[in-house]
């Protein structure tokens, strides 16, 4: 297991957002992390990257305790996060938002070779490099922001929602770049969706959160299989 | 030849104030603070300028030695008072405020610091170069080498800035801190210590804006330098018009205040030298609230 959450509590002032969450995800698997709005999906993920300190329990990520790391430090050890809403800068070109990803190896050549790379995942990215991020579609956004991710050649690959917001078409698209790259990177990705069957269609394995709460974990097709599921989270 | 000459004049004086504004500006990028100490910081690196002046004899070998000064103790006053302020004021009635107020303390702090170590009295910093006006067909401006001096530095350390900005990696660093810190911090960047650098670079551009400010002027130093209180409310006033976010707004504030001030002073009545500024400033914010250069809407609270 590359990534093992156990008995993760975390609060947001006085109230226990995720409460003695545990899973473990393999290496190279994606794994769906679904629930209802409030579940703790989004504090989850913000605890792995560091953005948020756990109130106890522990995370370990190829062997080591992580907990109490900065987000700074753990993207050097491989963890990427794609946070909620496009997470890209508005203010900065294409190019930049891409170089920000590599900002931290200080190395331009490296950087330019993984700007081709993201490139060549993302070609509508290429056409508009030398342009401000905000006259980009929410789709290409989306993708500007993985592609940032990407930049940092990561290990572990958080993600927040990415098709919040798009057309059904463009969530498709995404949906089935984050399958490739899962598969030809041989990245662990977390992925967190509102959008429950698609995630699941892609995933390894789902996760259901319910009030901070892991209610159910299986492989992702047992889960789609599952008639409380469905009823709770696939609407049929 | 008046309005050539009201004209530099203006642009020279408008130079001085636009780093003034670049330094609170970067202040105000960095760390949503407020500098009202930003032209104490300029009156200590100056004085400096004035020890390296009167000890080496040269004010090129002074101007950088007050920038390194006025980098340093922008950075510890970042490290030391911002950091936590701005962590320990983050919710309830004085969120975000108490750090500002604290610059206004640390204000009187560097004054009386500044009298205790150099005394009240008025210190001398010899120019570079001769502040006489040239000649023009026997016609002598108020525009001098000096001032032509000023103006060329000045341009020039902004085509740096832009440069350190635009095409390098920690210019990338610091818009990606002062616009997004989070997506920063996802990227590896330490914004703690990005913050800190964006301290210590106002505080550079301060100390130049103080040197020059001081030669240019009638060429004394002293704790309640008249010179002083000006730098701050223009360089202030400056920044606001550009709309507080904006290095080029910064820029254009800065000019736009020193030639519409010296026009003022030269067509309008000389008395209105204090009453000008903030003439300009309230009309700006009459007709455009968010500043020639800011966004319609803050982009954060």
């Amino acid at each position: 297991m590359s990534l093992n959450v156990s008995n993760l509590t975390v609060h947001h002032g006085a109230i226990r957002a995720i409460s003695q969450v545990s899973i473990a995800v393999p290496t190279g698997k994606l794994a769906a992390i679904i629930g209802s709005n409030g579940a703790g999906k989004t504090t989850l993920l913000r605890t792995l990257s560091g953005l948020k300190n756990p109130t106890n329990g522990s995370i370990m990520w190829k062997g080591e305790k992580i907990v109490g790391i900065k987000p700074e430090a753990l993207v050097r050890r491989g963890i990427s996060h794609v946070s909620e809403g496009k997470s890209v800068i508005p203010e900065l070109t294409v190019r930049e938002n891409l170089e920000l990803g590599a900002i931290w190896r200080r190395n331009a050549k490296e950087s330019k070779e993984s700007i081709d790379q993201v490139v060549s995942i993302f070609p509508r990215l290429g056409e508009r490099i030398q342009q401000r991020a905000d006259t980009l579609s929410g789709g290409e956004r989306q993708m500007l922001a993985i592609g940032r991710a990407i930049m940092a050649k990561p290990q572990l690959l958080l993600l927040d929602e990415p098709s919040l917001g798009l057309a059904p078409l463009v969530v498709e698209q995404i949906f089935q770049t984050i399958r490739d790259l899962t598969t030809s990177m041989n990245l662990t990705v977390l992925l967190v969706e509102q959008n429950a069957m698609g995630a699941l269609k892609i995933a390894d394995l789902g996760i259901v959160l319910n009030l901070g709460k892991v209610v159910a974990i299986n492989h992702a097709q047992a889960l789609i299989d599952d008639p409380a599921v469905r009823a709770a989270y696939l609407g049929y | 030849m008046d309005l050539l000459n009201t004209f530099l004049i203006g642009i020279t004086a408008g130079t001085i104030y636009a780093l003034m504004a670049i330094s609170m500006v970067l202040v105000w990028r960095s760390t949503r603070v407020v500098n009202f100490a930003q032209a104490g910081m300029a009156l200590l690196s100056t004085y400096f300028g004035y020890e390296a002046v009167s000890r080496l004899g040269s004010f090129w070998i002074a101007l950088p030695v007050a920038m390194i000064g006025g980098a340093l103790v922008a950075a510890l006053v970042e490290i030391i008072l911002i950091r936590l302020l701005v962590k320990h004021s983050s919710s309830g009635p004085i969120a975000g405020v108490a750090p500002i107020i604290a610059t206004l303390g640390l204000l009187g702090v560097i004054r009386s610091i500044s009298a205790m170590i150099w005394g009240g009295q008025d210190l001398r910093i010899v120019g570079p170069i001769s502040n006489d006006g040239f000649t023009i067909n026997g016609t002598t401006l108020v525009f001098s080498p000096l001032k032509l001096l000023i103006l060329v530095t000045v341009l020039v350390l902004m085509l740096i800035l832009s440069i350190v900005f635009q095409k390098t990696n920690i210019g990338l660093a610091l818009r990606a801190s002062a616009y997004a810190p989070e997506i920063a911090r996802l990227s590896g960047i330490k914004v703690d210590w990005v913050r800190t650098l964006g301290w210590a670079l106002a505080g550079a551009a301060g100390a130049v804006a103080g040197m020059f400010q001081t030669v240019n002027g009638n060429g004394t130093l002293s704790p309640d330098s008249i010179e002083f209180s000006l730098l701050l409310v223009s360089g202030f006033i400056a920044a606001v018009i550009g709309g507080l976010d904006s290095l080029i707004g910064a820029v254009i504030g800065g000019l736009v205040l020193g030639l519409m001030i010296a026009f003022v002073l030269m067509y309008v009545s000389s008395g209105l030298f204090f009453i000008a500024p903030f003439v300009i400033l309230l009309t700006v914010l009459f007709i455009r609230p968010q500043g020639i250069f800011g966004a319609k809407a803050a982009r954060r609270a």
